[in-house]
C-alpha cells in the first residue's frame, strides 16, 4: 500500500499547476445558469484550451486521440483542476465521460476517427438519450423503436431527462431494435445527429429552476446503420460499459469540491457564530471524516483500475472499465453531499432561503444525486446482488 | 501511488485468517464465552508465528514489518473475535520482555477517563497505564523527559481494582481504583495512543466486514414466505448499507496505516467504530428472532464493538478534533 506519488507524477502535477495558474486568470466570466448557448460556448472554449495544452482526454488511450495517462495522473488532473477552481466539464460531460469512452472501447476505427477528435477539441457536444417516461431506473423497459429500412434505422419514441439536449450535436441513444427478444437483448446503442429531421427538443425545467434536461420527441428519425456502436441488439452490454464509466470516475472531482466547500462552510460558521453550537460543529467534523474516506475510496478504486489495466496493455482509457465498486462510492457520496448542503443550511440559517445564494443552487441540484445515474435503491440492489451475491428479487 | 495490498500483504492476511480459522473456530468461540481467558497455547503459537513481534526490527528478533501489516493482522483478529489484550501486546512487544514471544500477556489502559477500565485483568502479568496529556505535564518528567512521563508499568498484583460487570462476555473488565505508577516507561505517548486507536479501528473493521458476511450468509439461507429472505429488497438494502459502511472504514483505516497521521487515524477510528457497531446491529436485525438469542454469535460482535468504541478516542472527541482541523 502506497499513497505517495512517483517523481513522474509529482512532475506532472507541478506542470499542470503551473499551466492552471497561467490560463485560469485569462478566462472570461462564467455565463448565467439559464444561458445554455453561453454555457456551451464557455465549456467548449475551456475544452479547447485543454486540448491545445495536451490535457484533453487525458486518460483516454492514445489511439483514441487521448494522452494515455495513467489513472493516477487522471486523478491528479481532477484533483488539481478542482482545487484551482477551473471550470467544470459542464456541457462536455456526456461526450467526455460517457459517449467518448464508450466509442473508444466499443467503436470501430471509423467511428473512433469520426466522433472522438471533435469531442476532445470541444467542437461537438453530446447528450444522453437513455431514460424514457416509462423507463428510468428500469432502463431495459425502454420502448423507443428503431426499424431497419435498408441501411438506415427509422426511430420513433420519446426520451426524457436528456442531459444537454438543447445544445447538443449528437445523442447517445438507446433504441429497441428487436421488440420480440427478451427485454435486455433487443436493444442497440446509436449515435444520432440532433439536427436530423423528426427530432424535437422540449426543455424540461427541474425543481432547481434550471433547464438541465429536455424531453426528446423522435418522429421517424432516420439514422444510418453505420452509426450503431457495438452489434445490433447488443446495446445493453454496451450501455453497461457506459454506466460503469459514469459510476466509476465521473464524481472524482466533486469529492475534492466537497472537501473545499466543507472548509469554507466551517469558516463561515466560525464567522457567524454558529460554530459555538456543538451539535453542528460535530456534524461538520463527521463530514470531514466522511469526505476524507470518500477520497481514500477513490484512490483505492483508481489504484485498482490501474492494476487491472496493467497486464492488458492499458486499454481502454489506460485504466480498465471501472467495476461495481463505483456503486459503493456513489451510494455514500450522493447522501454525504446532500447532508453537506443540509448542514450548510443550518450554518446559513435564513440565508439558506436566499435563492441567489450559491449554496442554494447546489442544495437544490444535490437532490438529483440519489436519483440520477441509478437511484440509491437501484444501487443497493446492485451492491446486494452483484457484490454480495444475494438472490435476485421477484 | 499504488493504494492496493501488495502480494506479501495479501499473503500475510491469508495466513493470519487461516491460522485463526484453524485455532479459533466457531466451537472455540462458543467455549470462550464461558471462559474468556486468553488461550495461553494459542498466544504462544501467535508469538512463534511473529504475530506480536511483527513490527520489531529483524536484528531484535522481530519480523521487521510496519503499521499496515499490523493493521491487517489485527483486522483478522477482529473478524475472528479473538479475545485478549491483542492491541496491548502488539504495542508493547518490544517494551516488556516475554510479550513478543507470547509468553507474557500485558494490559494497557487509559488513565485520563472515568472509570479507568482494565481488560482481562486476571490474564495479565502486568498493566501498563497511559495517562492523558495534562497529567503528563504535571507528572514527574519535564521538558525532554516529558516524553517519558505518562506511561507506567506495574505488576498485576500491585494494581488495586474493583469488580466491573463487562457488557462483553468475551472481555472481562476491572475498574482500576488507584492509578498505579510503579515504573515509568520511556515511550512516545502521542504515538502510543495513535497506534492504539488505529489498531483498535482495524479490529472494528474486521468485525464490521465479518458481520456483513454473517448477514449475507443468513439472508441467503433463511426462508420465509417461500423465498430466501435475502431476495427481499428490505433485507438486501440493509446488507448493501452494511457493505458500504465497512468499505468506507476499510480505506480510511488502510490509508491511516500508511500515513500514520493524527487526523487520518482519528477519522478512521470514527468510521470504523460506526461501521462495527451499526453493522452488528443490522446483522442482528437480518437474523430476526434468532439474532436476539444468546446462541447466535452476532451479539458478541455488537458487544465487543461497543467496548472498542469506548477505547482510544470516542466519537464526540473525534468529531471535535476533525471539526477543529477544518478552520486551521
Amino acid at each position: 500500500m502506497d499513497l505517495t506519488c512517483t517523481e513522474e507524477e509529482d512532475a506532472f502535477r507541478a506542470r499542470l499547476r503551473r499551466w492552471l495558474g497561467e490560463v485560469l486568470p485569462t478566462l472570461p466570466a462564467k455565463p448565467a445558469v439559464a444561458d445554455w448557448p453561453g454555457r456551451r460556448a464557455y465549456d467548449a472554449a475551456w475544452q479547447r484550451m485543454l486540448y491545445d495544452a495536451g490535457y484533453a482526454g487525458l486518460h483516454w488511450p492514445e489511439d483514441a486521440g487521448g494522452q494515455g495517462a495513467t489513472p493516477t495522473q487522471h486523478l491528479i488532473f481532477l484533483e488539481e483542476t478542482e482545487r484551482a477552481g477551473a471550470p467544470y466539464v459542464g456541457a462536455n460531460f456526456v461526450g467526455l465521460l460517457h459517449a467518448g469512452p464508450t466509442v473508444a472501447t466499443e467503436g470501430t476505427a471509423a467511428q473512433r476517427a469520426r466522433w472522438l477528435p471533435p469531442i476532445l477539441r470541444g467542437d461537438e457536444i453530446w447528450c444522453q438519450g437513455f431514460s424514457e417516461p416509462d423507463a428510468g431506473s428500469d432502463l431495459a423497459a425502454l420502448r423507443t423503436t428503431a426499424v431497419r429500412d435498408g441501411d438506415h434505422y427509422v426511430i420513433s419514441g420519446t426520451k426524457l431527462w436528456t442531459s444537454h439536449a438543447e445544445v447538443a450535436d449528437w445523442c447517445e441513444l438507446l433504441v429497441r431494435t428487436d421488440p420480440d427478444a427478451p427485454r435486455h437483448r433487443g436493444i442497440s446503442w446509436l449515435a444520432m445527429p440532433m439536427d436530423a429531421p423528426g427530432v424535437t427538443v422540449r426543455p424540461l425545467r427541474t425543481l432547481a429552476g434550471s433547464a438541465e434536461f429536455a424531453e426528446l420527441f423522435l418522429d421517424e428519425v432516420r439514422v444510418p446503420v453505420s452509426h450503431r456502436v457495438g452489434a445490433e441488439n447488443d446495446g445493453w452490454r454496451v450501455t453497461m460499459v457506459t454506466l460503469s464509466f459514469e459510476r466509476g470516475t465521473a464524481f472524482v472531482g466533486e469529492v475534492v469540491a466537497c472537501r473545499r466547500m466543507l472548509g469554507a462552510l466551517a469558516r463561515t460558521a466560525r464567522d457567524n457564530g454558529r460554530w459555538d453550537d456543538a451539535v453542528l460543529r460535530r456534524r461538520l467534523g463527521r463530514l470531514h471524516a466522511e469526505f476524507a474516506a470518500l477520497w481514500r475510496l477513490t484512490q483505492w478504486n483508481v489504484s485498482e483500475a490501474a492494476a487491472a489495466a496493467r497486464p492488458r496493455g492499458g486499454r481502454p482509457g489506460g485504466g480498465g472499465v471501472p467495476g461495481t465498486g463505483g456503486s459503493v462510492f456513489k451510494l455514500r457520496y450522493s447522501h454525504a453531499r446532500q447532508e453537506l448542503y443540509d448542514t450548510a443550511a443550518e450554518v446559513l440559517g435564513a440565508g439558506a432561503l436566499d435563492a441567489d445564494h450559491e449554496w442554494v443552487a447546489g442544495r437544490l441540484s444535490s437532490l438529483s444525486y440519489t436519483i440520477a445515474a441509478g437511484t440509491s435503491q437501484i444501487q443497493r440492489n446492485i451492491v446486494a446482488e452483484r457484490i454480495l451475491g444475494l438472490p435476485k428479487g421477484r | 501511488m499504488d493504494f492496493q495490498l501488495t502480494e506479501d500483504q495479501r499473503a500475510l492476511q491469508r495466513a493470519t485468517r487461516e491460522l485463526l480459522a484453524k485455532r479459533f473456530g466457531p466451537d472455540r468461540l462458543r467455549a470462550a464465552v464461558g471462559d474468556p481467558a486468553p488461550d495461553r497455547a494459542l498466544w504462544r503459537e501467535l508469538g512463534a508465528a511473529g504475530f506480536f513481534a511483527l513490527r520489531l526490527p529483524e536484528e531484535a528478533g522481530g519480523v521487521g514489518l510496519g503499521l499496515p501489516e499490523a493493521v491487517l493482522v489485527l483486522e483478522e483478529t477482529g473478524r475472528a473475535l479473538l479475545p485478549g489484550p491483542l492491541v496491548a501486546c502488539q504495542l508493547l512487544a518490544g517494551v516488556v520482555d516475554g510479550v513478543a514471544s507470547g509468553e507474557k500477556i500485558v494490559g494497557l489502559c487509559e488513565g485520563g477517563r472515568e472509570p479507568v477500565l482494565w481488560e482481562h485483568p486476571a490474564a495479565c502479568e502486568e498493566l501498563i497505564l497511559v495517562e492523558s496529556g495534562t497529567e503528563c505535564r504535571d507528572g514527574p518528567g519535564e521538558g525532554a523527559q516529558g516524553r517519558t512521563c505518562g506511561v507506567y508499568r506495574s505488576a498485576a498484583e500491585q494494581v488495586s481494582c474493583a469488580p466491573f460487570a463487562s457488557v462483553d462476555p468475551l472481555t472481562p473488565l476491572a475498574r482500576v481504583t488507584e492509578l498505579p505508577r510503579t515504573e515509568a516507561l520511556a515511550l512516545d505517548v502521542p504515538r502510543l495512543r495513535r497506534e492504539a486507536a488505529l489498531l483498535t479501528a482495524a479490529q472494528q473493521l474486521g468485525s464490521a466486514a465479518r458481520t456483513v458476511e454473517l448477514a449475507v450468509t443468513h439472508a441467503g439461507r433463511r426462508e420465509q414466505f417461500g423465498a430466501p429472505v435475502g431476495s427481499f429488497q428490505a433485507v438486501k438494502h440493509l446488507c448493501a448499507q452494511m457493505l458500504v459502511r465497512a468499505e468506507m472504514a476499510r480505506y480510511a483505516v488502510y490509508a491511516a496505516s500508511v500515513t500514520d497521521g493524527d487526523l487520518d487515524v482519528t477519522g478512521a477510528k470514527l468510521l470504523a467504530d460506526e461501521a462495527a457497531v451499526r453493522n452488528a446491529r443490522d446483522c442482528v436485525q437480518v437474523h430476526g428472532g434468532m439474532g436476539f438469542t444468546w446462541e447466535a454469535d452476532v451479539h458478541l460482535h455488537l458487544k465487543r464493538a461497543w467496548l472498542r468504541a469506548e477505547c482510544w478516542g470516542v466519537a464526540g472527541e473525534a468529531e471535535e478534533l476533525l471539526a477543529a482541523d477544518l478552520i486551521v
